[in-house]
């Protein structure tokens, strides 16, 4: 059982998604697909020990260990492999992690913002949707890859859907995120296609050695490939300028789902960049032929500020905190395009640490809509008096994305400006900073309104949430602020996964 | 006990008090006892700790690391034993008048206030307490974020506005510029550990240093240093209890107390005076001595006075580290004490007045000696020690001010302090002049008297008090402080 | 010149994937963006399939006996890889078309119409 854990963490979602789509009656439904999430959860918990914390390696300084699986018995390259380290294995924790977490908060949340007839559906498509992340997180093949990309993007587009009983809106937002989701899937299949043709493999592994044996012969092809490939994977990721999808998508979609994708699926596609760049094609050759550092930096600079600017302006809570995921993007990339163990670790471990803010904050703003039925900043007078937890949970949040210390953002902040200081480039290092003033102004403008204004007149009395909803809020919430002090987790596995990303041997 | 568990309680116990206003929210008389005990016992375990490091002992706890290298870390030193006396000290008395006047005035959210105040407490005598500048600075940030809901109490618009500004200045100036250098000093020197004679000997090139300086001068939103000072008066919408410690006494102090640690253990003396790098802090702290006096001579809100007079005054104890000379240092030091009791007085009198009498400018207040004469008599010896005659604590430290600007061949400075001197007695003197020589703008010639409440009454008059106590003490003071300014 | 008229697949790989590019960005019709996205991604199949035959390569199905008697292939196959690939891309193809006219579908009961600009006008106005 234990060897087969890799392709259980996959499958045991897959399956759980058309036995929900089978089992009709609601609470069964959410009953069986929550099991699963924490099953699946406690699954990557175990890999994560295996591949990490094992050997005799404690908290301060974690192993790396590579766990393998041939699906079907055939060996690699010829087989699938699926290909567990510790990059892959810290997200596998992240992605099942808030899956579980925000699942556990959907019964009472869908119950408000999606037709009860459709809650069978969205549990399916929920689950659909975190098997194909997990499986993109554990895939060691290209095409695989695509593959559970597209199971991820399709069930994605469902859910967002499913946001129309709110607001017609959910429905375009969600046909635009297909067709721009599309070309990017699209583009990223053609890389692979070229990445394939000039070196006859689709395992990743094997391309790599492939490719840095006889690499120059193919420069040409490469670089196309690399081309594509990063836009593709650009688009997904909702890196500036090819965000226009993320602000609707978000916004409209009912709030699980949005406290969902916003804190994996984006996450999932800079995992892909990663692979991609430091694992299949090495960063020497990407580098030499794209730009790619240069490139990253000044686009995810620019998203940083047009995205915070941005945000300032929004009445819609949630569209202003998906403009606030594009600056957060913004910055995972410019730590990626940093391209040393301190950028690395920097924007691996704000992959964790973005998840856990955003998804706290998203569950907060579920837990206004279902009391106020409504996520306009104006609706939410003095909802600081009336909703106290729930406000001081997003308001932690808040604080985490401008990066105050003891959360968790204020660590990726650190090693982010660090990790610039170390290139001596200290205008990008005051640029990062000052992008966290602009947070400060769209935060405290919420803050502002929800603890020092009265309620209008004829708004309706509400009370606190209800405390299933406020468990996993504050779970998450209070995640980020352990995360914000007891760092030798977090910021020991991205180092581990950064200096084995840039083949640095320690 | 061991001094580990004394550091640790020290840091318990306001979070105690914090918790138990919450707790005991409705219920005023035993949230106010227990801050009141809570109090109490901090300055026993502080003053307990004292005899210990300021004959050379130098005990501290390091509780965990927060990143690789960098973690939660304290040890006592004679100036941040210096600072943490104060503000225990001087959150007791404190807590006695706040009693007296939120009671008198029946404010709203008292137990919001308490807790608040404890948490803002827990910050600064983390900060006192600090080893590095790691944890220095995260004490700072929840300094900011603890005293926000306190400036923004009254919860009017005002309130709001005033508020926006205090956050928005401190934490701008603490994201964009202390964080940098603190980030910055991390990455040249590998450790942010505060050692005597600094970390960054021979780290970095002149101008970078010169950059890193003005970095932390200005990223020290606290120490109110122009142009970063309006979030001072603008702080002031809050009650007076909140302005009178928090910004005449904790706030502020931490601010300067960070400016005095990064010049004595960042940077260290020598490197500083050698290589002459603090010079344009000196003149930009002088400049804020002069301005904000000139300013201060202005407002006819008495608050607002005194708040401008706050920012001068600090520039004093910049001015001080600036010089990096051991009478600087020494004299700098003194005057966070002495400047803490000096104004603290002039603030509770302030208050006192205006829950008397709800008056707030300074033309309202003729004749306020015959109707307060306890109180006004209390602000003439708050007055006397700010402007630094003998025999009030004041005095000394502007004299050492003086010796260290002298000492390191800046005259100009000497002067500064002079006609700064003048200008104190401007500003201030007249308050106590009209309040008793001249009769009420209104009402009988020779008023009833009526005095502030009890629990005020007392508090101002042990601050007041206290700045003569502290004249006679400056000698002890002195001896505890030359070991670390003579590094 | 004769490499270029011989790479004729990918001219006609390009030709599709600019001309379905072209249809999705340009065309204001909901339905007709989601055709330019099809012929969009056929252009990608056609790319995969022909990177797939080789020259003079048969059909990739192994003449057992034949190849079992001389030990080796006695035959250059064309590669069977691509082309089951291509099968799992054009069933996510599908897929994804369903589902986009699914929308549509929604889309239209919900605003009237499937042109994208009047749905852009209806959005601004309420």
């Amino acid at each position: 059982m234990e060897q087969h854990l890799p392709v259980l963490a996959i499958v045991v979602p897959l399956i759980a998604a058309p036995l929900c789509v089978l089992i009709r009656q609601r609470t069964l439904v959410f009953g069986t697909a929550i099991t699963v999430c924490w099953a699946t959860f406690a699954m990557t918990v175990l890999l994560l020990l295996r591949v990490v914390y094992c050997d005799g390696s404690d908290l301060i300084t974690p192993a790396a260990n590579v766990v393998t699986y041939q699906m079907g018995g055939w060996l690699a390259p010829w087989g699938i492999e699926y290909r567990i380290d510790s990059l892959s294995v810290f997200m596998l924790v992240i992605v099942s992690g808030i899956g579980a977490v925000v699942l556990s908060y959907a019964p009472l949340s869908s119950a408000r913002e999606i037709h009860r007839e459709q809650h069978y559906l969205f549990c399916a498509a929920y689950l659909l949707c975190m098997a194909g992340l997990l499986g993109i997180l554990v895939t060691g093949d290209l095409f695989n890859l695509f593959v559970f990309l597209e199971i991820s993007s399709l069930s994605s587009y469902a859910l967002i859907s499913l946001g129309a009983r709110q607001s017609r809106k959910a429905l375009t937002a969600a046909f635009q995120y297909l067709v721009m989701g599309t070309i990017g899937a699209t583009f990223i299949l053609i890389g692979i296609g070229l990445l394939y043709q000039v070196t006859g493999t689709l395992n990743m592994a094997d391309m790599s050695s492939r490719l840095s044996e006889n690499g120059e012969v193919f420069n040409k092809v490469v670089l196309v490939a690399l081309a594509f490939l990063t836009v593709g994977v650009s688009l997904k990721m909702a890196l500036f300028p090819l965000h226009a999808w993320l602000p609707g998508a978000y916004a409209y979609a009912p709030s699980v789902v949005t406290a969902f994708l916003a804190a994996t699926a984006t996450k999932v596609s800079v995992y892909i960049l990663l692979r991609l760049v430091f694992t299949v094609i090495r960063p020497e050759l990407a580098l030499q032929l794209v730009p790619l550092d240069k490139g990253l930096m000044l686009l995810s600079l620019i998203g940083i500020f047009v995205a915070s600017t941005a945000a300032i302006y929004q009445k819609n809570i949630k569209r202003m905190l998906a403009y606030s995921s594009v600056a957060q993007i913004g910055y995972i990339a410019l730590g990626i395009s940093l391209a040393s163990v301190s950028g690395l670790t920097a924007a691996i471990v704000h992959l964790l640490n973005h998840a856990m803010i955003k998804g706290g904050l998203f569950l907060a703003m579920g837990c206004i809509a279902y009391r106020l039925g409504s996520v306009e900043i104006d609706d939410l007078r003095g909802i600081g008096r009336r909703m106290p937890v729930t406000m001081f949970a997003w308001l932690l949040g808040g604080l985490g994305l401008i990066g105050v210390p003891t959360t968790a953002g204020f660590i990726s902040k650190w090693y982010l400006v660090s990790a610039a200081l170390e290139k001596d480039w200290w205008p990008v290092a005051g640029l990062i900073l000052i992008g966290s003033l602009l947070t400060l102004i769209y935060v405290w403008r919420v803050v502002e309104i929800a603890y020092f204004q009265s309620p209008v007149e004829s708004a309706e009395p509400v009370t606190e949430a209800p405390l299933a909803m406020l468990v996993p809020t504050w779970i998450l919430i209070g995640a980020s602020l352990f995360f914000g002090l007891q760092t030798s987790f977090s910021v020991g596995v991205a180092r581990r996964a950064a200096e084995m990303l840039l083949g640095v041997v320690s | 006990m061991t001094d580990e568990i004394t550091i640790k309680l020290a840091l318990a116990l306001p979070l105690m008090a914090a918790v138990t206003a919450g707790l005991f929210a409705r219920r005023p008389n035993v949230r106010e006892l227990f801050t009141l005990i809570a109090a109490g016992a901090l300055l026993v375990v502080v003053t307990s700790l004292a005899p210990g490091v300021f004959s050379g002992d130098r005990p501290g706890v390091t509780l965990f690391s927060v990143m690789p290298g960098l973690s939660i870390a304290f040890e006592l030193e004679p100036l941040g034993m210096l600072f943490a006396l104060i503000a225990a000290g001087l959150w007791l008395v404190t807590t006695c008048y706040s009693i007296g006047y939120m009671r008198a005035h029946n404010e709203d959210h008292q137990a919001r206030f308490y807790a608040c105040f404890g948490v803002a407490i827990f910050a600064a005598i983390g900060a006192a307490m600090s080893q590095n500048m790691f944890t220095l600075f995260i004490f700072y940030e929840v300094l900011t974020l603890s005293t926000y809901p306190l400036v923004t109490h009254h919860g009017t618009e005002a309130a709001r506005k005033g508020g926006r500004v205090y956050l928005g200045i401190l934490l701008f100036t603490s994201i964009a510029f202390l964080l940098f250098a603190v980030v910055w000093t991390w990455n040249l020197a590998g450790t942010l550990d505060f050692k005597p004679g600094g970390i960054l000997q021979g780290k970095a090139s002149d101008g970078v240093l010169l950059v890193l300086l003005g970095l932390y001068a200005f990223g020290t939103g606290k120490a109110a240093l122009m142009p970063f000072h309006r979030w001072l008066p603008a702080a002031m919408v809050a009650p007076t209890p909140v302005s009178a410690l928090l910004h005449a006494v904790a706030v502020v102090k931490v601010g300067v107390f960070t400016v005095m640690k990064v010049v004595l253990y960042i940077f260290g003396t020598d490197l500083l005076a050698s290589k002459g790098l603090s010079v344009p802090l000196m003149y930009l702290a002088a400049a804020t001595i002069l301005i904000a006096s000139l300013v201060a001579l202005t407002k006819d809100n008495l608050k607002a006075r005194l708040a401008y007079s706050t920012v001068s005054q600090l520039s004093y104890i910049v001015l001080g580290a600036a010089l990096a000379n051991a009478s600087g240092i020494i004299g700098g030091s003194m005057h966070i004490a002495m400047h803490a009791f000096g104004k603290i007085t002039l603030f509770f009198c302030a208050g006192a007045i205006y829950v008397t009498t709800h008056k707030t400018e300074v033309s309202q207040l003729r004749g306020i000696g015959r109707t307060m004469p306890i109180t006004t008599f209390a602000f003439l010896l708050g007055t006397l020690s700010v402007i630094g005659l003998p025999p009030f604590g004041g005095f000394w430290s502007k004299w050492y001010l003086a010796l260290g600007a002298a000492e390191a061949g800046h005259g100009l400075f000497v002067a500064v302090l002079m006609i700064s001197s003048l200008l104190n007695i401007a500003y201030l003197m007249p308050i106590v002049a009209r309040g008793f020589f001249l009769p009420p703008a209104e009402g009988p010639e020779r008023p009833a008297i009526n005095e502030a409440p009890l629990f005020c009454l007392l508090a101002l008059c042990i601050t007041a008090i206290g700045g003569v106590v502290l004249f006679f003490l400056a000698d002890k003071m002195v001896q505890v402080l030359i070991p670390i300014a003579q590094n | 010149m004769n490499t270029v008229l011989s790479l004729y697949n990918y001219w006609i790989v390009i030709f599709l994937m600019m001309t379905g590019f072209y249809i999705v960005i340009a065309r204001q019709n909901l339905v007709k963006k989601v055709i330019g996205l099809n012929i969009f991604q056929i252009s990608v199949f056609l790319l995969y399939i022909t990177m797939g035959k080789i020259e003079n390569g048969t059909a990739p199905i192994l003449l057992l006996e034949k190849d079992l008697q001389a030990g080796e292939p006695s035959q250059v196959y064309s590669n069977p890889l691509p082309s089951v690939l291509i099968l799992t891309a054009i069933v996510v193809g599908v897929a994804t078309t369903a589902l986009a006219l699914a929308l549509i579908v929604r889309i239209r009961e919900a605003y009237g119409t499937i042109e994208e600009h009047e749905i852009l006008e209806q959005d601004l106005e309420s």
